[in-house]
């Protein structure tokens, strides 16, 4: 892309995975459509799952995963110094994601459970946050593509950065959806943060809250009316305590 | 190599999903070093399922893999599913393999396109090429886009899907977007050819080493989802019998464990699918596996790049056939009632990488009391290890220098199409 004839200095961007399943970066590839005008304005320096580059010099970082292990406390610690601007993307780096259900276990235990006398060494599961700042964070399991892909361009523009505080129920009745907490299952939706477009309840299938609470979510409230409707207090702790957004306002 | 000297030290090695290094170490001519490690942080997914309701099995182990996670829903499934004896409705069965050819197209052109094919053009990634060669980028987009929206359209979501629930799936698409997709399928055909001509001009690197190749078995279709295991040295298994095929442990200087059968070692994989059921493939696709001159059992790990996109004509082939088939459907079934009762349950799926097996142990409340899981990197590494010395012997023979040597070994572990952070759950 050129301006005037001149080519503009692009943001670099670097992209570093932690401990999870790699789909929060992988979403920046899966958007085919609109890869190639993102990458005319960003470049990227660092990204070691797509690329044998290994650019030190990115403006942005966007960091994938949870921290589990003493050479992660240091490599994010590293990142961080060197990032203008450090963006958690996805449940696992904002909230410890489905990783952060192994610390209701004991360190010892689960370790012996999957390696027997050959321990491997592992620490607490930890969000991106608890070690070193975080200056944005895009929750979901995995994030919205076209999210990150807005951030990231706002945030290289300079423009105003806007997400919703509202919960998914909004954007699950503007679907049209039936809801499904009618249907007799056990719904997050209006407690949780929208921006996902509600894929979940639009298959009939419940929020599980990937992307953390809504602003002012009343989980008391929605945990009395399941409750009503039959449901036990066990399988909504097990819900609230999926991705590890509610951590903190729900009992442990 | 009389006295050669040289080293191969590569640290987190790029383009590939996850974290591993590799070090080769030759002195004087002997080779005194030559590792594959995973140094992946392990997850505990298997320790953290227990205590799990059963329903949330497949939900939390898709989030095993950011790549296959349709692929691992569909194992958490059919092992809770033989666990507790549910059936699923016909319709259901052909929803869900249609989910999972949409991921091993995405999966495989990203693999063969983004991952490997750098090496071939001379390049670290794949954006030079956006530049150089936009005709190959655009290929590659459109067949990924293709596998992408296929599993958003079937299971609601490519990542992490949403439909595909104990019992059967949660919704059906409606005939027009079927038909839609079917034109979709159809209209990409080109690109597929395009995508074998492309690599037909492309050279992949000459290097053998024969070995044991595990995959499910095929019963008159290529195999997907479920059956007997196989294995070219002629060890034939059923389902639930899978840790006497994988025989798991653990090593020292990695994070995954290795896996064994006949051999010290065993691939899985496209190739491995190949070498075991290429009588089941497509003709067209057996048409494009000659081209190649690839015929089975092909023991260089290379070939499993061309094994991909032979896997990727075939599944788009059969998925023309299987949205027919939803066509043709009235209303149908796509969810069976079940009951809640305790047992224990295996499911064996082939995924892009490789057969992966989901094992469970279900309580009469319908909660996970254990849970095994055995991924297809894990059944590799064993195998990418192994291949490491020959080929660097072979290299070296050949009067490589040091830089050609790391890069061939480089190409190498990618030609696996490894998902470390999967083989490290």
């Amino acid at each position: 892309m050129k301006y005037l004839g001149i080519k503009p200095q692009k943001a670099r961007i670097g992209v570093f995975d932690f401990t999870g399943c790699e789909g929060c970066q992988l979403q920046l590839a899966n958007k085919e459509g609109t890869l190639l005008d993102f990458l005319s304005l960003v470049e990227v320096v660092n990204f070691r799952e797509v690329s044998s580059d290994k650019g030190q010099d990115y403006d942005v970082a966007l960091i994938d995963g949870s921290i589990t292990r003493q050479d992660e406390v240091e490599r994010i610690q590293e990142i961080r110094a060197r990032a203008k601007v450090l963006v958690a993307i996805g449940a696992c780096a904002c909230f410890g994601g489905v990783n952060q259900q192994k610390n209701r276990f004991a360190l010892d235990d689960v370790v012996a459970e999957v390696y027997g006398d050959h321990a491997k060494d592992t620490l607490p599961v930890r969000a991106v946050g608890d070690v070193v700042k975080v200056d944005l964070a895009i929750p979901g399991c995995p994030v919205s593509k076209d999210e990150v892909e807005r951030i990231v361009v706002n945030l290289v523009l300079g423009s105003k950065i806007v997400m919703p505080k509202y919960p998914v129920c909004v954007e699950c009745k503007q679907r049209g959806n039936t809801c499904v907490v009618d249907l007799g299952q056990i719904c997050l939706g209006s407690i949780s943060r929208a921006g996902c477009g509600a894929p979940c309840p639009a298959a009939k299938v419940g929020c599980l809250g990937c992307r953390g609470p809504a602003e002012e979510a009343n989980i008391d409230a929605l945990k009395e009316a399941l409750m009503e409707r039959g449901h036990s207090e066990s399988e909504i702790l097990e819900s609230l305590r999926f991705f590890g957004g509610f951590n903190g306002m729900v009992d442990q | 190599m009389s006295n050669t000297t040289m080293k191969v030290d590569v640290h987190h090695l790029t383009r590939v999903e996850g974290h591993g290094n590799i070090r080769v170490t030759v002195e004087d001519g002997q080779l005194t070093e030559a590792e594959w490690a995973v140094v992946e942080t392990p997850r505990f997914f298997e320790a953290i399922l227990r205590g799990k309701p059963h329903h949330m099995a497949p939900t939390l182990t898709s989030r095993i893999c950011g790549i296959c996670s349709i692929g691992h829903t569909l194992a958490s499934l059919r092992a809770v599913e033989n666990a507790m004896d549910v059936q699923i409705p016909p319709a259901a069965r052909t929803l869900r393999l249609l989910a999972k050819h949409g991921e091993t197209l995405q999966s495989h052109a990203l693999h063969v396109f983004f991952l490997a094919a750098p090496d071939l053009f001379g390049t670290t990634s794949v954006f030079p090429l956006i530049e150089s060669h936009p005709e190959v980028v655009g290929i590659a987009a459109r067949l990924k886009g293709l596998g992408n929206d296929l599993c958003d359209l079937v299971a609601g979501r490519t990542t992490h899907p949403v439909s595909l629930v104990v019992g059967g799936v949660s919704t059906i698409p409606s005939k027009r977007d079927l038909e839609a997709m079917k034109q979709s399928v159809q209209d990409r055909m080109e690109d597929m050819e395009a995508a074998v001509a492309l690599f037909e001009t492309l050279d992949l690197p000459d290097f053998v080493r024969e070995t044991e190749f595990v995959s499910l078995k095929g019963d008159g279709s290529y195999p997907w989802i479920g059956g007997d295991l196989v294995s070219t040295d002629g060890v034939v298994k059923p389902e639930a019998d899978y840790r006497a095929m994988t025989n798991e442990y653990v090593v020292d200087f990695s994070t995954s464990k290795h896996t064994k059968l006949s051999r010290e070692s065993f691939a899985a994989g496209a190739l491995a699918r190949f070498n075991n059921n290429y009588a089941f493939l497509r003709e067209e696709a057996r048409a494009t596996a000659a081209m190649f001159g690839l015929r089975p059992v092909n023991h260089n790990p290379f070939m499993n790049n061309i094994a991909q996109l032979v896997e990727c004509e075939h599944a788009m082939l059969e998925s023309i056939d299987m949205i027919d088939e939803l066509l043709g459907a009235e209303d149908p079934d796509i969810r069976a009632e079940y009951e809640v009762k305790p047992g224990q349950g295996v499911g064996a799926v082939e995924v892009p990488r490789g057969i992966l097996y989901h094992d469970y142990r279900i309580d009469a409340d319908g909660l996970i009391t254990k849970a095994n899981c055995v991924i297809p990197t894990t059944q590799n590494n064993g195998n990418i290890h192994l291949d490491l010395p020959d080929l660097v012997k072979q290299s070296v023979s050949e009067g490589k220098t040091d830089q050609e040597i790391t890069h061939l070994c480089e190409m190498l572990v990618r030609a696996y199409d490894p998902c470390i952070s999967c083989s490290v759950h």
